[in-house]
């Protein structure tokens, strides 16, 4: 129920976004995430986007646990 | 950066896993409270990987699973009501209630509808003035303000004929429920990563504070789940108990303040009625005065008494008291095409995961 996928924002009209989710294009709320841009990853969640994602933040993980599964 | 495959690199897992191997020098047991990382955790096998000592709790973070029968009931006889149409969530349809089910109602001839998202509830409203149509609002917060915007929405839009039956559960308060509980003992939990994008750190304090444990809340792809074990481990063998983000790509310690006060326009907080684990103070919601004659639960409807299977552990599942592997229903009488309890129904259900990798 809880599920969530990113997707890249591909346009915005008012309150909504066309993001692209493995190719596949839907359309999905604002409501609850509004500042957002195009090529930007938001996080779904039953058609709504819920927030963004942080791709600095991703990269900053990926390289912590790089260096954790290195450091052995 | 695709933020799915990455999380999913072989070389990397097993770094982790050695790791964890090192940290971890005494036997615990952590609770997942969500689903769908019980799903993860099955599903690449994560159980296998950790030392024996480390032991790996499911817990009630499911919300079809939580959904008591009283509810679903209702929904049930709401649905046999003429001029009444049903719109829910797709794996509301199966969950048994007490003697029926939406599925069977709507073979029946029930009008009931699987919904993927609740402004599509607003649009069927609008498509059929005719009828009353009740929106089965089930979910945690991540779910809650989406339900919240429709509720705005329809009263925004004057839209008389769109109800809500309301069984949203609020997370935070369930956990205090099990803390306290004398019958499972967890020393950390595996926070759900989608439930905080909303909540923020702040509504888990009291697990650290009051409570003495530690929580990370966690992302869902394969080194999220390691790294967050491996985070509780570290503050277990430090003997530290903290609130910590795994998956900062999403969760921020304020949660989405945006969707917040879209719940609280909306909803107070109530009492919950939880399968498994009833009545927990303030982990439900009942509208705000203004929105009442939204709730279903003002239609005067008669439902039939509720009962449950007598072997249905689903209700232990859920608190982490039992595994499904305990219960004599499962896998015999209890299967996904034959869900005895709501546990076998929704593919986030504890019984079903089992069931399908165990």
């Amino acid at each position: 129920m809880c599920l969530g996928i990113p997707g890249k924002v591909i346009e915005i009209e008012k309150n909504v976004a066309t993001v692209d989710v493995g190719g596949v294009l839907r359309d999905i709320s604002l409501d609850l995430c509004q500042d957002v841009s195009v090529g930007e990853y938001v996080l779904i969640h039953t058609g709504f986007a819920i927030q963004k994602v942080d791709e600095e933040e991703a990269k900053e993980t990926l390289d912590l646990l790089r260096q954790l599964a290195e450091a052995i | 950066m695709k933020f799915v495959d990455e999380f999913r690199n072989k070389e990397i897992a097993e770094g982790l896993i050695q790791r964890i191997q090192k940290t971890s020098t005494r036997p615990i047991q952590l609770m997942e409270v969500c689903g769908t990382h019980t799903v993860s955790i099955f599903r690449y096998g994560i159980k296998s990987l950790l030392p024996e000592q480390i032991g790996l709790l499911s817990g009630p973070g499911c919300p079809v699973c939580v959904t008591p029968n009283n509810d679903i009931d209702l929904a049930i006889a709401l649905s046999r009501q003429k001029d009444v149409m049903i719109v829910t969530f797709g794996d509301m349809m199966r969950v048994p209630g007490s003697t029926s089910s939406l599925l069977k109602e709507k073979a029946g001839g029930g009008d009931i509808r699987i919904i993927y998202s609740s402004l599509e509830a607003l649009k069927i409203a609008k498509e059929n003035f005719g009828k009353k149509v009740v929106f089965l609002a089930i979910g945690f917060e991540t779910t809650s303000p989406t339900i919240a915007v429709a509720i705005l929405r329809a009263k925004e839009e004057k839209l008389h004929n769109l109800f809500f039956l309301n069984s949203q559960k609020r997370v935070p308060p369930a956990l205090i429920a099990l803390l306290q509980s004398k019958q499972v003992k967890i020393d950390g939990f595996i926070l759900p990563g989608h439930v905080s994008t909303i909540l923020g750190t702040k509504p888990y304090q009291f697990i650290s504070k009051e409570f003495g444990r530690p929580a990370v809340i966690t992302g869902f792809e394969p080194l999220d789940i390691l790294q967050g074990i491996w985070m509780l481990i570290k503050q277990i063998e430090e003997n530290r108990a903290a609130i910590e983000i795994q998956y900062r790509r999403i969760v921020h310690e304020e949660g989405n303040p945006t969707a917040l006060s879209k719940i609280y326009e909306v909803f107070e907080e109530d009492e919950g009625n939880w399968r498994g684990l009833g009545l927990i103070a303030n982990s439900g919601y009942r509208f705000k005065e203004s929105y009442r004659q939204m709730d279903v639960r003002n239609f005067d409807v008669e439902v039939e008494r509720s009962r449950e299977h007598p072997e249905c552990l689903c209700g232990e599942v859920l608190q982490g008291i039992k595994s499904p592997l305990e219960c004599r229903l499962f896998k015999k009488v209890c299967h996904p095409e034959n869900p005895i309890g709501p546990c076998m129904v929704s593919i986030e259900g504890t019984c079903h995961t089992y069931f399908k990798y165990q």
